[in-house]
């Protein structure tokens, strides 16, 4: 309990510190918002709900990761991680999410979990259980007498999702099939009338989601650690972002994601960073309950 | 098939006292399977009796092993100091205690884990369909990691429990276990006939036109619920006496191991069934069985793949398979002729 306040304290003394946790927090955070856009995306276009969100994320990551290990850069590492976790969405979709499209919710939910701990396990079985990171050898630029320290690596990866998040945004306005799948997000009966092929859009829209979450697994591996088992937490933390922004929010999406970035490292900083996975947990239970109250104000439940 | 049912309830009660003893080499895995069961049945009142599918009842697991621990230690010593001394051997503990504490530890972690199931289900039954799956396994996990960070408990390095004081250990805890699941059948066996689980199937079939006819759902959820959350709480504490150690995250508040397994036992076998859970547990703990012990190191990714296909391709489970090849079996009247004297007269 000392320990919670002389760090509550630490903040108020030191007021620059907030802004090193803020630009931490925000910098993790526009990697959430990536991995949720894509789950938003799958929720609304074909009302799958993907826990095996995080496990993609992961999956990219141990591409790069792999391809450092052949002597690749690492930079070329994001967009092979695209291509190839493009490639296993593909395949996931056709095996399992296909037959699971029309059946209730919780059926896809379980079926993605079953698909989350089979790619854990199998992720654990090739790389063995470590964290691994890839180092870049970037500096590490310092601001306010060495208080706020930004390595350069952190910098490029945000860089480049936020590249990735504009790519994809102008995909989906200009595109043709951009058009398409936001059509059968709307109604997928007269998308399918009007002569869209709502099967290949799902197809292509699940291996969107897998290649996004692919990207900001390799972005993830360059300036953080990723371990086979750290999955489900990505997999929740899409979930609070796409539960508390809503469905087709993409505003709400990158502002919840840029605030539970820094929620948790705000949390990780005045409770331990023993806490910081059981705070991205209890963010969730938090947004669950504040949808409640509004929902149940309005005498309605959250369905 | 009424007929027989006292002969074959007398046979397989045989059965189940004498195993033990036809299967000696296999004990533990029979408490085992005995923990499936009870956890599958318990699922399946919320699961498919009520259509609630909750992915964090595991959480009542966890809380049972360590209210159960907490109790018994508490009884002889200070909790703190002995999960200080990571159970060092400088506590001892009389037959007296340990008996004491098992009594009293099951009894406390089944009515703590209704208690819980009471509290944290006026919040999240307000939650429905994935997000009521959702915010279940979120009060799992988060409780997982919430203890594993609190220090009085021992924190992410577990706990100790005293040993049996006796030889028959393995007999005793199957026992233990046999009792729950024999009381638990017979309650379910009973509760199935009642105006309650009338209740819990018009919940599962539509919720509004429920309440609408006057049932009182949240009190119904909450109930059943409670009983899940009872059972599995004692299951969860005879565990932690069998267990000897534990700690939070892998086998109190284990969400992807135990906390799956209890959904797909129950899809095999077949939701909203009485056996249906009762066959998918052993179904699945042969499954389970046979791929620890000849794909070792696999056997995680073929257990994915067994939830996998079981809920893509057989999510009707085995009684659902039979219901809809043999209906007679079930008391289900097919009445083929009707439709062709209707055919006819068109």
């Amino acid at each position: 309990m000392d320990q919670i306040l002389g760090n509550i304290d630490l903040l108020i003394q030191f007021p620059i510190v907030n802004l090193k946790i803020i630009i931490d927090g925000v910098m993790i955070g526009a990697l959430f918002a990536l991995a949720a856009y894509g789950l938003a995306l799958v929720w609304g276009v074909m009302n799958v709900k993907n826990l095996a969100q995080g496990d993609f994320v992961i999956a990219g990551g141990y591409v790069a990761w792999w391809m450092t290990q052949k002597g690749i850069h690492p930079l070329l590492g994001v967009p092979a991680a695209f291509i190839i976790m493009w490639g296993i969405g593909w395949v996931i979709y056709k095996l399992v999410i296909s037959r699971v499209i029309e059946r209730d919710l919780f059926t896809s939910l379980l079926a993605t979990f079953g698909l989350a701990i089979m790619m854990a396990q199998i992720l654990n079985l090739m790389f063995g259980s470590d964290t691994q990171s890839i180092d870049l050898g970037y500096d590490t630029l310092h601001f306010a007498d060495g208080l706020i320290d930004v390595p350069i690596s952190k910098l490029i990866g945000v860089c480049m999702a936020l590249s990735l998040a504009a790519g994809v945004i102008i995909f989906m306005k200009r595109s043709r099939m951009g058009q398409a799948i936001r059509a059968t997000a709307q109604d997928a009966r007269a998308a399918r009338v009007l002569g869209i092929d709502t099967e290949k859009v799902y197809a292509f829209t699940f291996s969107l989601n897998s290649a996004i979450c692919g990207a900001a697994g390799a972005i993830i591996v360059m300036a953080w650690v990723i371990q086979p088992f750290y999955g489900i937490t990505y997999s929740i933390r899409a979930f609070v972002i796409v539960t508390a922004a809503g469905l087709g929010n993409l505003p709400g999406v990158i502002a919840a994601g840029l605030g539970i970035g820094a929620a948790e490292q705000y949390g990780s900083h005045i409770f331990g960073i023993g806490y910081q996975q059981a705070i991205a947990v209890l963010l969730l239970l938090l947004v669950l309950v504040v949808r409640l109250l509004i929902q149940r104000r309005k005498r309605q439940v959250l369905q | 098939m009424t007929r027989f049912m006292p002969v074959i309830h007398v046979l397989l009660l045989t059965l189940v006292i004498t195993a033990p003893f036809l299967l000696p080499d296999y004990r533990s895995s029979l408490s085992a399977l005995w923990i499936l069961i009870i956890v599958a049945l318990t699922w399946d009142l919320t699961g498919g009796q009520m259509g609630y599918n909750s992915l964090g009842n595991i959480f009542f697991y966890g809380t049972g092993m360590y209210v159960a621990a907490i109790i018994t230690i508490g009884i002889a010593y200070d909790v703190g100091e002995y999960t200080d001394a990571a159970g060092g051997g400088i506590f001892a503990f009389t037959p007296t205690q340990y008996f004491m504490g098992f009594g009293f530890g099951l009894i406390g972690a089944g009515l703590f884990c209704a208690a819980c199931a009471i509290i944290i289900g006026s919040v999240t039954f307000s939650l429905r369909g994935p997000y009521f799956a959702i915010g279940t396994l979120g009060v799992a996990i988060a409780a997982g990691e919430l203890v594993s960070n609190w220090e009085w408990v021992g924190g992410g390095q577990g706990i100790s429990m005293p040993n049996y004081p006796g030889e028959q250990e393995r007999l005793f805890t199957y026992y233990s276990f046999a009792t729950v699941g024999v009381v638990l059948y017979i309650f379910l066996r009973w509760l199935y006939t009642t105006r309650f689980a009338a209740a819990m199937n018009a919940i599962r079939d539509d919720e509004e036109k429920a309440e609408a006819m006057g049932i009182h759902t949240l009190r119904y959820k909450l109930v059943a619920w409670a009983i899940a959350a009872f059972f599995v709480g004692i299951v969860g504490a005879i565990e932690a006496f069998q267990a000897l150690h534990f700690e939070p995250l892998e086998t109190a508040y284990q969400t992807i191991n135990l906390g799956i397994f209890m959904v797909v036992c129950v899809l095999l076998g077949g939701k909203g069934t009485l056996w249906g859970p009762i066959i998918g547990a052993i179904m699945f703990h042969v499954f389970k069985e046979i791929t620890w012990n000849y794909f070792l190191g696999w056997q995680w990714v073929a257990l994915g793949a067994l939830i996998v296909v079981t809920v893509v391709y057989f999510q009707d489970g085995l009684m659902g398979w039979l219901m809809s090849k043999k209906p007679e079996w079930f008391g289900i009247r097919v009445e083929t002729r009707d439709t062709s004297t209707a055919e006819a007269a068109e």
